[in-house]
């Protein structure tokens, strides 16, 4: 802490009128900290938490056999077993190569090393379309290696691959970036013990390094698992929207609710609403265990 | 960008943990086909472009329209975060009170509830006949489906950003600075003006940054509530989608890049923001 006390608090003539310090000289009067409170309870309430009530209000407006409908509607059926198989695909890459970069970026100095750690966390702020747009340019019927992958019976934009593809970059960061910071503080003594007692690599690398990140990578791949099943924007771009086949939940959500078919797809909505909260609810049971807060 | 890493591809100093060949290139490899290479060819594409095509897509009144709906709204959203999330983060931080926890885990929501799922929770909110758009109607304030909507939108997914970014600051200033001003006769708002504040300002700046990043880019919540008029309520994002859906791919790339090379700039914005913070508080 390099922080001074202002000159013109120091300065401040003591013992000319000294008043009684409160209880607590850090809180402020009563009526603040309740109109502090209140605003914030207010502001959270309203634009926070009404929408996700609204959600499940809605999904259940016309009772539980319209809600269970809506839930195995045939297309809506097809649009959550591409939305696991394209989280199942998204994940497991992510995860397994976000394992591998956090290795790389935290065991070893070289140099590029900050560039490369730049162009890790650069998905985050691209935005979604654009993550789409990108895979449109290389693939599409129009793009760089487009009609040479159609002439090779490889359809890529608007079919699953693409999906698959979108959701990869949109959640690139996610697992490497929880685990980048753990591992850098636990630095490499551990490793280098196991080595040096005759351990190889890989099973220094499973007997060592994974038990210590074990909780930071779970978090890491829930935080994963949802983005990748909720993704609409780089989805929406690639997909084609075809019915049946190329819609995730997310895109049959969007369809249904510009059908003006509310109820159905709100019915939908509240499942994806529901891993949000199941979400939450481990990432803070996590917290308790990693020991630390986090930003997103 | 690429083989300046690979020619780099040596450790500098020899390491006693294995790996570093493979992991290294594999590394590379997977940031180069998913990040590096398609970024790449999106400025590419748009090179193709003579100077004059650029400036005549970018200049185009529709564009113009929907870049300034997209930076001013993020703005005015990033702005308005800016002094709920202080309220917010100091009654989270500050005081004790029942259903804090709550409050607390609140804040995420947006980060975690999926933007289409947002998007038709806030426009049915928001909608002449929603809870809160049938309260707003006898006022004469339209939500849905105008720029206010887009605001509120951009509101909603912008706000952990400031949250999350300053909570740990403000959690681990040091007690004793404010007990030092307090007895040295500082009224509680000068304290807080004069001592807090300067420690928690580049927090929140680099939330603030971080909401307007991410309400420029945004998509998915905005779409449904905002309408979508051209030169009204249209956002950058789905001009993008419009463009490429109308085969206008120079105008769709180049809107595009655009965008990209603001939140670059931002990016790098928020990276210098960081290290002040880092520097002034000492803290990751």
């Amino acid at each position: 802490m390099s922080m001074s006390v202002p000159a013109e608090v120091a300065a401040m003539p003591a013992g000319i009128e000294t008043p009684a310090l409160p209880e607590d000289i850090r809180s402020e009067p009563r009526a603040v900290r309740w109109v502090v409170i209140g605003l914030a309870t207010l502001f959270l309430g309203l634009f926070i938490m009404l929408p996700l009530v609204n959600v499940f209000t809605q999904a259940f407006s016309k009772g539980w056999a319209a809600y269970g409908a809506a839930l195995v509607d045939a297309d809506a059926l097809a649009a959550i077993e591409l939305t696991l198989i394209v989280a199942a695909i998204s994940v497991g890459a992510n995860t397994v190569m976000g394992l591998v970069m956090a290795w790389t970026l935290t065991k070893f100095e070289f140099r590029g090393k900050s560039l490369l750690i730049t162009l890790v966390d650069l998905p985050f702020s691209v935005s979604p379309v654009i993550a789409g747009l990108v895979f449109v340019l290389l693939f599409g019927a129009q793009g760089t290696f487009g009609p040479w992958l159609i002439d090779h019976g490889w359809k890529i934009v608007f079919a699953w691959p693409g999906i698959a593809l979108a959701t990869i970059f949109v959640t690139f960061p996610f697992v490497a970036r929880e685990l980048i910071p753990l591992m850098q503080e636990q630095g490499t003594q551990e490793e280098e013990a196991a080595v040096t007692l005759g351990a190889s690599g890989l099973r220094t690398f499973l007997r060592v390094t994974l038990p210590n990140v074990k909780w930071a990578l779970l978090y890491g791949v829930l935080l994963c698992n949802a983005r990748s099943m909720g993704e609409f924007g780089a989805v929406s771009v690639v997909s084609g929207h075809v019915r049946g086949e190329t819609n995730t939940m997310p895109l049959h959500i969007e369809i249904l609710y510009n059908e003006y078919q509310f109820q159905a797809s709100f019915a939908v909505a509240s499942l994806l609403a529901l891993l949000a909260v199941v979400t939450l609810l481990a990432k803070t049971a996590l917290e308790a265990r990693i020991g630390r807060r986090h930003g997103h | 960008m690429a083989s300046a890493i690979l020619t780099a591809a040596a450790p500098r100093q020899r390491s006693a943990v294995p790996g570093f060949g493979i992991t290294f290139g594999l590394t590379v490899l997977w940031v180069s086909l998913i990040v590096l290479i398609p970024l790449a060819a999106l400025f590419l594409k748009t090179a193709e472009l003579t100077p004059d095509r650029i400036l005549a897509i970018l200049t185009a009144p529709r564009t113009l329209h929907a870049l300034k709906i997209s930076f001013g709204l993020s703005l005015a959203a990033a702005a308005t975060n800016l002094v709920f999330g202080a309220v917010i983060v100091w009654a989270l931080v500050r005081y004790e009170f029942p259903g804090r926890r709550v409050l607390d885990a609140l804040v995420d929501i947006p980060f975690a509830l999926p933007t289409a799922v947002a998007g038709i929770a806030l426009t049915d909110l928001y909608a002449a006949n929603g809870w809160i758009g049938r309260l707003l109607a006898p006022l004469g304030i339209t939500v849905a489906f105008t720029p206010l909507g887009i605001f509120i939108a951009m509101v909603f997914i912008g706000l952990p950003f400031v949250v999350r970014t300053v909570q740990p600051v403000l959690e681990d200033l040091d007690a004793d600075l404010e007990e030092a001003a307090a007895t040295l006769g500082a009224g509680r708002w000068t304290t807080i003006r004069r001592v807090v504040l300067p420690a928690v300002l580049p927090a929140f700046l680099t939330g603030f940054a971080l909401a307007f990043a991410r309400g420029v880019g945004e998509y998915g919540s905005v779409i449904f509530i905002a309408g979508n008029l051209p030169n009204v309520s249209e956002i950058a994002p789905l001009l993008i989608v419009i463009r490429l859906e109308e085969f206008r791919y120079a105008d769709a790339t180049t809107i595009a890049c655009a965008m990209l090379v603001a939140s670059f700039a931002l990016l790098f914005v928020i990276n210098a923001l960081q290290r002040w913070s880092q520097n002034r508080t000492g803290r990751l």
